[in-house]
């Protein structure tokens, strides 16, 4: 099978600091991956290379066989690549409705379908639990909801790889349960690239992990193989916890 | 949420709209005279707050705009003896071309940079003006004759030096243009205009052109305060070069501020306050300036929104 996407030597520098250092990466469709490794070790700043965010320094990415590299980010998300982001940036001042509207709105190829818009919008907040929250603006909802508007964002795009930059990061526990439901669920349609933090989220989520540390790749494998690597122990999982 | 009441947000833009016809019966005449000139000037303001208030793009150079419509009209009707109709098209014409070409250049900029830049190609339009003094008027300008200010269709004619034509004209321009406003604002669009003022980079990870949809706005911004430029040219007879200086680059952004940016109504609200206070206060003192830059300072201190924003915020949240 060829894979969905695929970097090579996928490097990003600032200055003299090598935040992506010539990574190698390629991911399945349909499978669920997580990216894991200490604070600063370069996982944002890769997806956001992924996603067209920032331009790279060197190297090259390809996405469903074409050569994406020096394609801008609008376009990147219209071939299907979404990406969510680990700072939640929805849209303050404009309700949760607005928000997904421009996603779901962006997607409609039938421009005259007059209720096409609400029905994928109340879809959306409803598949993240957010429908009786559509009319508040987005700046009132608590973090964890800001959250999920964020992922119900993502979900709207219809994407065929959703990039989740650390998604659980303030959700409660019964919601982080909900949250694992969820990505089960988008996986069915979808490719999800997840960098996580919290290894339970993790171990349930993911068929595969890849590990960075310092920029670089330092270990992939399966969640087995992953907790019983002895360098991913030391660089990461007994060590540092984020 | 948007589609909570467009019945009420249609009632009362067509009750605003009744209301400027029925007054025209109302006024006396100096203040129909007013009105209309406010109405023409309201629609200038509108095409401002298109960019300013729901773009966030803060132009320092729409003077060049509503001069581009002034001018695309006057000096066609004035040098090639056009008629009525067909000027106001070459008008409004000469503004979205003209918008057009600046967008393109001044949108590689942002914030500051994006003021400065707009202000310099004013002044460069500014400048041209009085340079082609001889087909321009220079700063004399050109007084357009009554005579070729009928509209003559099929037998009747409309003699736009008839104080009720004048007005019923004003409205007319006012009236189409505050509702292709408000269809702009509650269309998906409209939508991306106001998620790029608040944040750029997020709506490009929707997948927007930013770009290609600021551009839109640039054109359509330049567009609509060329007819304001050319139905001010037509309806008032005279061109001039004080209309491209700093000056009316300046008012709009007033007017909006003070009406209520991003609201559909704040820029008639904020164009006839002006109006109103200017008028007032001169009638008391030479000094009136200083009366208006009084009132001008107490509004932004207790509506820092402006009029219709301060209500929408805390009265009318429906309020388009
Ligand atoms: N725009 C930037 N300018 C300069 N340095 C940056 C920039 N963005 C990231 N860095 C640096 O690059 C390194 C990698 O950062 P990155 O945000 O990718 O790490 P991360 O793995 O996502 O960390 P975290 O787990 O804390 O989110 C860090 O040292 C960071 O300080
Ligand atoms: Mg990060």
């Amino acid at each position: 099978m060829m894979p969905l996407l695929t970097t090579k030597g996928l490097s990003r520098h600032f200055g003299g600091l090598r935040a992506v250092d010539g990574v190698d990466f390629a991911l399945m469709p349909g499978e669920i991956r997580a990216i894991i490794g200490p604070n600063g070790a370069g996982k944002t700043t890769f997806v956001s290379l992924l996603s067209g965010r920032i331009r790279p320094s060197s190297g090259m990415i390809v996405f469903d066989g074409a050569d994406i590299t020096g394609m801008p980010a609008y376009q990147r998300v219209r071939l299907g690549v979404a990406y969510t982001f680990q700072i939640t940036s929805v849209f303050a001042n404009l309700t949760a409705f607005d928000n997904v509207a421009l996603p779901v709105q962006r997607t409609l190829t039938d421009g005259r379908s007059k209720g096409a818009v609400r029905t994928g919008v109340m879809e959306a907040l409803a598949r993240t639990g957010l429908a009786d929250r559509a009319g508040t603006p987005a700046g009132q909802l608590s973090y964890g909801h800001q959250r999920l508007l964020e992922v119900a964002m993502g979900l709207a795009l219809k994407p065929r790889l959703l990039i989740l930059d650390e998604p659980t990061q303030g959700l409660a526990d019964s919601e982080i349960d909900n949250f694992i439901e969820l990505v089960h669920e988008i996986a069915k349609r979808a490719t999800v690239l997840l960098i996580e933090h919290n290894m339970p989220v993790v171990m349930q989520l993911a068929d595969r992990i890849t590990v960075f540390n310092s920029g670089r790749i330092l270990a992939e494998g399966t969640p087995e193989q992953i907790r019983a690597n002895t360098d991913v122990q030391d660089a990461y999982l007994g060590a540092t916890h984020g | 949420m948007r589609d909570a009441s467009p019945a009420k947000t249609y009632a009362l833009h067509v009750g605003v709209i009744a209301l400027l016809f029925v007054l025209n019966f109302v006024l006396p005449d100096y203040h129909q005279g007013l009105f209309a000139r406010i109405m023409a000037l309201a629609v200038f303001a509108m095409g401002y707050n298109l960019l300013f208030g729901y773009v966030g793009l803060l132009s320092l150079g729409h003077a060049m705009f509503f001069s581009a419509g002034l001018y695309g009209a006057g000096l066609t009707v004035y040098h090639l003896g056009w008629g009525v109709p067909e000027a106001f098209v070459a008008g409004v014409a000469c503004g979205a071309l003209l918008a057009l070409a600046i967008g393109l250049l001044a949108l590689r900029t942002s914030g500051v940079a994006f003021m400065i830049v707009t202000m310099m190609f004013a002044q460069v339009f500014y400048l041209l003006i009085l340079y082609f003094a001889a087909w321009t008027g220079g700063d004399q300008g050109l007084v357009i004759q009554q005579a070729s200010r009928v509209i003559s269709i099929g037998g009747a004619s409309l003699d736009l030096t008839n104080s009720t034509v004048r007005y019923m004209n004003a409205l007319a321009l006012f009236s189409v243009v505050l509702l292709i406003t408000l269809a702009i604002v509650r269309s998906r669009f409209g939508r991306v205009l106001v998620a790029i003022r608040e944040n750029e980079e997020r709506t490009k990870m929707l997948g927007y052109d930013t770009v290609a949809n600021k551009l839109a706005a640039v054109v359509a911004s330049g567009a609509i305060c060329a007819a304001s430029g050319a139905a001010y040219a037509l309806l008032f007879g005279y061109v001039g070069s004080s209309f491209a200086s700093v000056q009316y680059s300046i008012l709009p952004l007033l007017w909006v501020l003070l009406g209520g940016a991003a609201t559909t109504l704040g820029p008639l609200v904020g164009t006839l306050f002006m109006y109103y206070v200017t008028d007032i206060a001169s009638g008391f003192t030479s000094a009136y300036l200083l009366i208006v830059g009084v009132a001008l300072i107490l509004l932004v201190l207790f509506f820092p929104k402006g009029i219709l924003g301060t209500i929408r915020e805390r009265w009318l949240g429906w309020l388009p």
